[in-house]
């Protein structure tokens, strides 16, 4: 035998191993004592948290109003994704590490338990191995539903960046917490958005004064860890006149076999000549390769370009979760304000997905742009549903849409659901859709040139979210290029 | 019979019809061999069933490059043992550079030979001066494969990649097709410059035009699946003279 054969061998042996173990990366439980609240939810578990988190009494009864309107409402079931009945009396509304009970003063008071969890996910929790890095990376970490620290907030701090847990910002800046909250998503603007204003149990804040560019990128992490707990966390971004900042958002779970319910609300809001760019990299456990288990991904994240020239973008690249639902969009308020929308949605054995943007043009010489890719394989379903509104006052609004699907294997589904409504004459609106297959052509071509079938798909796949992966900050791009390979790990025989 | 690939009395199908019916070749290391026939002869059918294309079903018979037996290797296993096939019709790989294309190649094969793979400031170096000999500029490495090349281009990018990725078998699948004689003759001085006493080529070819550039050690004539007359690089002319209706009879008996 020769010594390439030899290789060759080697590397067969390898590769089975690899497909046969598990493929999520990110699926450990780690062992953490936990202070919950009862299961089940009612008027005492809002109090509960309320009181958990010392909160002061108009977030209590702004969470009680939340509850009260959750009652009168229905789960919505238009979009195009089959789920079990959630029953919302067996889930876990509050969790905390017990470690952090009285709250740590600062990352040393943290549970290394905890830290090495993140270690684990690769987050540079520590700050010392972020300043090691190339660049500046500010991360809040929140793990099921409290914030465990947050890196830089004082070196943020001198630039007048307020970038903190959520809970943080309640007690220490509650005037700006008061304005802002609900401003942009109402409580009652969707089942899940009034579940989460009632329960909602940390998440990240973060204020950037008027004519700052805040000096590096800002990050926040999601773990679910806890079996039967929901995540229902709450983002709030402001960027002031003329202030400009760049955040992004890294999800994981471990690998349970019940579905765990993720309900986030992410508001932004961009005041005059802003700039907020918004990415996610969601890779929540999908479920495994039947179905069972997975996150379900209920998410409801909305910006308001409230002022004239402002700007939000949002970029995400979604692998995970069972079933997601979630419609990442603009408020074009202002006069000359523009929205992005860059999407990489990949869908592999049974997830679903039901996904896009809604553009709502309010202002005059608005502008939006949407680019989704959307890949499915495996049995999956693929839905891109995107809104482009145009109000009778939104003089010379102009959107751009591209919508791309590609299809590997032949049992998996994509559909594109475009709502386009114009009642300002002037506007001007654009869509454009393909639908493509990775060909047997193109895959011998990679395969003869050395590659074999997965990193061939992988690098045609990357190739075909070209657009979007650029529109991510450098390091999480090649993070991300990676997640595409490995969700499409065992896609083709 | 020794020689760098070795084939002996191969049978193929295609979608249950046989295309190639008991072919044998022997192609020993540093040769030139010349593969020409009439359309349908199942030239092109060999070139797919020794790089491994599924649906190219060999069912008797062997095929051996260096020692290894071709014909339980995966496409890319036979890429990691040597084989190189310049496609007749490249693919296009929207939004994937020619550079990432390649070094993604390169680092692939290199790993299935158990070599170092290379990094970005190596590989670039590398590319950079194999480009340079054959006449290609950056801007076209930064392209996406194949995407919007001319005729000529795609076919000088295939031989771009087998001077990368330094294969012991180079099968040009009618490189010569859709060239205009510059373009022939770059292409040519590519191959040229990449033969060597190791490496052997099988040029696969319906004119004898190709083989004024790239002198062949060997011409064969193929048809109806079968190698049916060997020789010198004389046969190709008297080939062009003659046309291949003599062995079409000669297949058929």
């Amino acid at each position: 035998m020769s010594e390439a054969k030899a290789a060759i061998d080697q590397e067969t042996v390898e590769r089975v191993s690899d497909v046969s173990g598990q493929n999520y990366k990110y699926g450990f439980v780690s062992d953490v004592d936990a202070d919950k609240a009862p299961i089940g939810l009612n008027e005492d578990i809002v109090r509960f948290i309320s009181a958990k988190k010392n909160e002061p009494s108009w977030l209590l009864e702004w969470r009680l109003d939340a509850y009260e309107r959750w009652l009168t409402m229905d789960e919505p079931d238009w979009a195009h994704v089959e789920y079990p009945k959630i029953n919302y009396q067996d889930l876990c509304y509050y969790s905390a590490p017990k470690s952090m009970e009285d709250g740590p003063k600062s990352l040393d008071e943290v549970d290394p338990e905890l830290l090495r969890t993140y270690e684990k996910l690769g987050i540079p929790l520590v700050e010392q191995e972020v300043l090691a890095g190339v660049r500046k990376v500010a991360v809040d970490a929140v793990f099921d539903s409290v914030s465990v620290g947050t890196t830089f907030r004082e070196e943020l701090a001198k630039v007048g960046v307020i970038f903190c847990s959520f809970s943080d910002a309640v007690s220490e800046h509650p005037e700006i917490v008061k304005k802002y909250l609900g401003s942009v998503v109402p409580k009652s603007d969707n089942y899940f958005t009034a579940l989460n204003s009632a329960v909602f149990s940390d998440g990240s804040f973060v204020y950037i004064p008027p004519g700052v560019k805040c000096p590096m990128e800002l990050s926040t992490y999601f773990r679910i860890n806890e079996p039967n707990t929901g995540q229902f966390e709450r983002t709030l971004v402001i960027a002031d006149k003329g202030a400009y900042v760049s955040y992004l958002e890294g999800c994981t779970a471990p690998m349970r076999d019940e579905n765990q319910l993720h309900a986030a609300v992410v508001e932004l809001v961009a005041l005059e000549d802003a700039e907020i760019k918004y990415s996610t990299v969601q890779n929540w456990y999908p479920g495994n390769s039947d179905g069972v288990g997975g996150i379900y991904n209920f998410v409801t994240k909305r910006g308001d370009c409230r002022e004239d020239r402002a700007h939000i973008s949002w970029t995400q690249v979604e692998t995970g979760s069972a079933v997601t639902w979630k419609y990442p969009s603009c408020i074009l308020r202002g006069d000359d304000t523009v929205g992005e929308f860059y999407s990489i949605a990949i869908s592999n054995n049974l997830q679903q997905v039901d996904s896009g943007t809604k553009m709502i043009h309010l202002g005059r010489n608005t502008s939006s742009r949407i680019i989704s890719k959307g890949i499915s394989a495996g049995r999956s379903s693929n839905v891109y549903r995107g809104q482009v509104s145009v109000h009778p006052k939104a003089k010379n609004a102009r959107n751009f849409t591209q919508c791309d699907s590609l299809l590997i294997g032949d049992k998996c589904a994509a559909h594109t659901v475009p709502y386009i409504e114009s009642r300002a004459p002037s506007a001007t609106l654009e869509h454009e859709a393909t639908t493509s297959k990775i060909s047997d052509d193109q895959l011998f071509y990679c395969r003869q040139r050395g590659l074999d079938p997965e990193e061939a798909v992988a690098l045609i796949v990357n190739g075909f979210c070209r657009d979007v992966l650029q529109h991510l900050p450098m390091e999480f791009a090649v993070e991300a290029q990676k997640l595409v390979g490995i969700s499409l790990e065992g896609s083709v025989g | 019979m020794t020689g760098l690939l070795n084939i002996e009395n191969l049978h193929a199908s295609v979608g249950g019809s046989k295309i190639l019916k008991g072919l044998s070749l022997n192609v020993g290391a540093g040769e030139v061999h010349a593969i020409m026939g009439p359309n349908g002869s199942g030239k092109s059918t060999l070139s797919y069933v020794l790089s491994g294309r599924e649906g190219y079903e060999a069912t008797e018979g062997s095929a051996s490059l260096d020692g290894n037996d071709l014909l339980v290797l995966s496409p890319e296993e036979r890429a990691y043992v040597g084989m190189f096939l310049a496609f007749q019709y490249p693919l296009e790989i929207p939004g994937v550079t020619n550079m990432t294309f390649l070094k993604t190649a390169l680092n692939a094969i290199r790993r299935g030979r158990g070599e170092q793979e290379l990094d970005a400031a190596q590989f670039l170096r590398l590319i950079r001066e194999k480009a340079k000999s054959l006449g290609m500029s950056d801007e076209m490495l930064k392209r996406p494969l194949n995407v919007g090349f001319s005729g000529g281009e795609k076919k000088r990018n295939e031989v771009l990649q087998m001077a990368v990725l330094e294969p012991r078998l180079a099968i040009l699948d009618e490189t010569d097709s859709g060239l205009d004689i510059d373009a022939l003759k770059t292409v040519s001085e590519g191959v040229n410059a990449m033969r060597n006493a190791d490496r052997s080529f099988v040029v696969i070819t319906h004119y004898q035009r190709l083989l004024d550039y790239i002198k062949p050690d060997f011409v064969h004539v193929m048809a109806r699946g079968r190698i049916v007359d060997s020789g010198g690089p004389e046969l190709a002319l008297k080939l062009e003279k003659s046309g291949y209706a003599d062995y079409l009879e000669t297949a058929d008996a």
